[in-house]
């Protein structure tokens, strides 16, 4: 059967006959590479894209319709735009920081891409404690805020930057405890070895009421994570103008953008794999008929399906609710959503022991 | 060369909002004092934008001055200008014709509803919530567009001469007024459930910028921010000008005095503020739309005052004549300064970012504040 994954093995073997094993890993490691930021340029565009097309189509307006069909070409032109700019730099800024965090944010959602389970037998890293590498690497990004606050030594900028560290911070801790209580359900680390727990049904329709507690939690968690709205605070257009980033202009600025559509990207993807099955079809019970039509479909595409939905859930979250304030952002984590995670990982382990999910 | 951030004695942090930034709407400029996220101290500086309005309508007639007006609160131009025209007229001795009168009012509630659609879109905007903004354009762009037919400007409206109205209604006034009310009665509910009803615009705003009415009095505070801590001061009902003292409205009362009771004071006014066009648009009177006026005007020697309710509060127009063809000295009393001269009373002990919930339930208009 022709899938992405028998054509990456044979390109495998193909590039073993011709070259040694040393310059066939190094070789792949640059395909690889050039895959990292291909997919990374062409994410941040079609997410842009899609972020104004879905705002429009809320706020009753039309959105990007000039620059090719439909405006499709509109985020490209953005872009190009962007790396024609000139990078200001204000010239109290502390230089090494300033010009380093928007890469240390870019490096880090790029990371974040490796142990992804695009589809079945696509990944790029196959780490047994791919969970953990996640969660590890994603509270790496706070730095990169941090220090672009820190070092724009602007009162805006560095007051953004204390509003993400608190935030981010805290709110790791509810979306890992969401993680969690679906490891303590598939017992393993590994992306792919959880994709393949859920080959007869979703965690989040075996797990009974406590996965979905969980995924809710998770959603609300990932979307502070990504300083999204209504979590937006480390930007707060109408309150710090633009938060860590006020005084970035130019291509710095579009990395840290990027980054967020990025990070956007891959927390949805990671709620879509250990809640949503990750490129596992949906099946029904007994419908053969309905299961064989739905593994028609390519892995990848449920994969990037599940993906998209969870973006467009996130997306839709942004152009309806105010934002929240500082306090009540921090107050809404340690006394609701931290306990009720908490309580939710006991009572999952408790059904993980006595072996009550389906 | 990494400078120090510069601080207060008490080591408090001093930051400028403004002249330039996304929440003053205008150019305000707040110092702001904050020790961490809360607000210690707030001094408005104003100044950005001033026109000096009030010394060149020295130098108008009392036709020309008028239109200066529309300048100041530019989203309440009609009613400056109703004011103005009022405080001619009070020294003219003028009787103006029934017809204009109504036409004055109707014009006048549609131009508080733009205002506050404007205001309630903007609101919502400050505090995150970008899509409202959007849904308040598409009732207020009915109105821009009547304004536009009926006197060809949408924003900046110069309809009002001393003696009644520029010129007759365009035929098909009524039947856009009326598709207008339909339309945005039908919509209203879409308002509230879009922001009134979120548990975060209301946590935003329930319980902040206090205000309490003996305050209100003592800064001077009018209009919708005034009636949000329960003092009764709207110059329709208290000092009646054109045909307000004919039709039935209320005067909007919220007595808990924070940001959610003055939102909900405009949310009503709104309402009331159909219900006042209702009444009037299918009674305009027949006959002329302006008085009989000499070509120029020369007001008797002697002060003038009147007040008027705009869209934010009470405006007072003084006006000395010498008896010349130019006023000797005008005075606005806008409503917008002595809102803001109360925003560091009630924001004191809130976080920076309640400040834009407080502010935005002001509904600040800076070149009224600056003239």
């Amino acid at each position: 059967m022709l899938s992405i994954a028998n054509i990456l093995n044979s390109f495998d073997v193909w590039l073993n006959k011709l070259l040694n094993p040393t310059l066939v890993m190094l070789v792949e490691m640059a395909l690889i590479a050039i895959f990292a930021i291909a997919l990374f340029a062409v994410l941040g565009l079609v997410l842009v894209y899609l972020e104004r097309k879905v705002s429009a189509l809320i706020q009753i307006r039309k959105g990007p319709n000039r620059v090719g069909p439909f405006g499709i070409f509109q985020t490209t032109a953005d872009t190009v735009k962007l790396i024609m700019k000139e990078s200001f730099m204000p010239d109290s800024a502390d230089k090494f920081l300033y010009k380093t965090a928007p890469f240390v944010v870019m490096i880090t959602a790029m990371l974040l891409l490796a142990p992804l389970p695009f589809a079945e037998g696509v990944q790029i890293w196959n780490i047994n404690i791919g969970v953990f590498f996640i969660t590890a690497v994603s509270s790496l990004s706070v730095i990169g805020i941090l220090m672009a606050g820190w070092a724009s030594n602007n009162k805006y900028s560095l007051l953004g930057a204390m509003r993400s560290g608190a935030q981010i911070v805290s709110y790791e801790l509810s979306a890992g405890m969401a993680i969690l209580s679906i490891i303590v359900l598939t017992g393993s680390l590994n992306l792919q070895e959880i994709v393949l727990s859920q080959k007869d049904g979703w965690w989040i329709f075996k797990g009974h009421i406590p996965a979905i507690i969980a995924f809710v939690i998770y959603i609300i968690a990932v979307t502070a994570e990504t300083n999204r709205a209504p979590f937006d605070l480390a930007e707060a257009e109408s309150e710090l103008t633009g938060g860590f980033h006020t005084e970035y202009a130019g291509m710095r600025f579009a990395l840290f953008f990027l980054a967020e559509y990025i990070n956007i990207f891959i927390v949805c993807a990671i709620g879509a794999t250990l809640f949503l099955g990750g490129w596992m079809p949906f099946h029904i019970g007994n419908w053969q008929a309905f299961n064989h039509v739905m593994d028609f479909i390519p892995s990848s595409i449920w994969f990037f399906g599940k993906t998209f939905g969870l973006i467009l859930l996130i997306m839709w979250f942004r152009w309806t609710f105010p934002r929240l304030r500082i306090d009540q952002l921090l107050n809404l984590e340690w006394k609701y959503l931290l306990p009720i995670s908490m309580f939710n990982l006991l009572v999952m382990t408790l059904i993980a022991i006595k072996g009550w999910h389906f | 060369m990494h400078q120090e951030i510069k601080t207060t004695p008490s080591g408090d942090m001093v930051i400028n909002v403004g002249p330039q930034h996304p929440s003053t709407h205008g150019v305000l400029h707040l110092l702001i004092t904050l020790n961490g996220e809360t607000i210690v101290n707030l001094d408005p500086n104003i100044g950005y934008i001033h026109r000096s309005i009030e010394k060149m309508c020295e130098s108008l007639s009392y036709r020309q001055f008028i239109y200066t007006t529309s300048r100041m609160d530019y989203l309440s131009s009609h009613m400056n200008n109703h004011a103005c025209a009022l405080t001619v007229e009070k020294g003219l001795q003028i009787e103006v014709p029934e017809r204009a009168e109504v036409i004055r009012v109707i014009i006048s509630e549609l131009t508080r509803l733009a205002s506050h659609q404007l205001w309630w879109g903007s609101m919502a905007m400050d505090l995150g919530a970008l899509s409202p903004f959007f849904y308040a354009f598409r009732e207020r762009e009915m109105i821009t567009d009547i304004m536009e037919e009926t006197c060809g400007a949408r924003l900046t409206m110069n309809y009002v001469v001393p003696g009644g109205v520029m010129m007759d209604l365009h035929p098909d006034f009524q039947k856009k007024v009326k598709a207008f009310i339909v339309q945005f009665k039908s919509k209203i509910g879409e308002y509230h459930d879009l922001v009134t009803g979120n548990i975060i615009f209301q946590n935003r705003t329930k319980g902040i910028g206090m205000l309490s009415k003996e305050d209100a009095i003592s800064y001077g505070v009018t209009g919708p921010a005034a009636r949000g801590s329960g003092l009764s001061c709207d110059i329709r009902k208290l000092y009646p000008y054109a045909t307000y003292q004919k039709l039935q409205f209320n005067e909007i009362l919220e007595t808990a005095g924070d940001s959610f009771a003055r939102y909900m004071v405009r949310m009503r006014e709104m309402e009331e503020s159909v219900s006042i066009i209702e009444q009037l648009i299918d009674n305009i009177p027949e006959g002329e739309f302006q008085a009989k006026t000499k070509a120029v005007l020369k007001l008797p020697k002697g002060e003038f005052y009147t007040r008027i309710e705009t869209a934010r509060g009470e405006l007072g127009v003084y006006l000395v004549s010498e008896g010349g063809t130019t006023p000797y000295r005008i005075k606005f009393r806008s409503p917008g300064f002595s809102n803001l001269s109360a925003l560091n009373h009630m924001i004191k002990g809130h976080k920076m970012g309640d400040l834009v919930a407080v502010m935005g339930t002001l509904d600040l208009v800076i070149p009224d504040i600056d003239r």
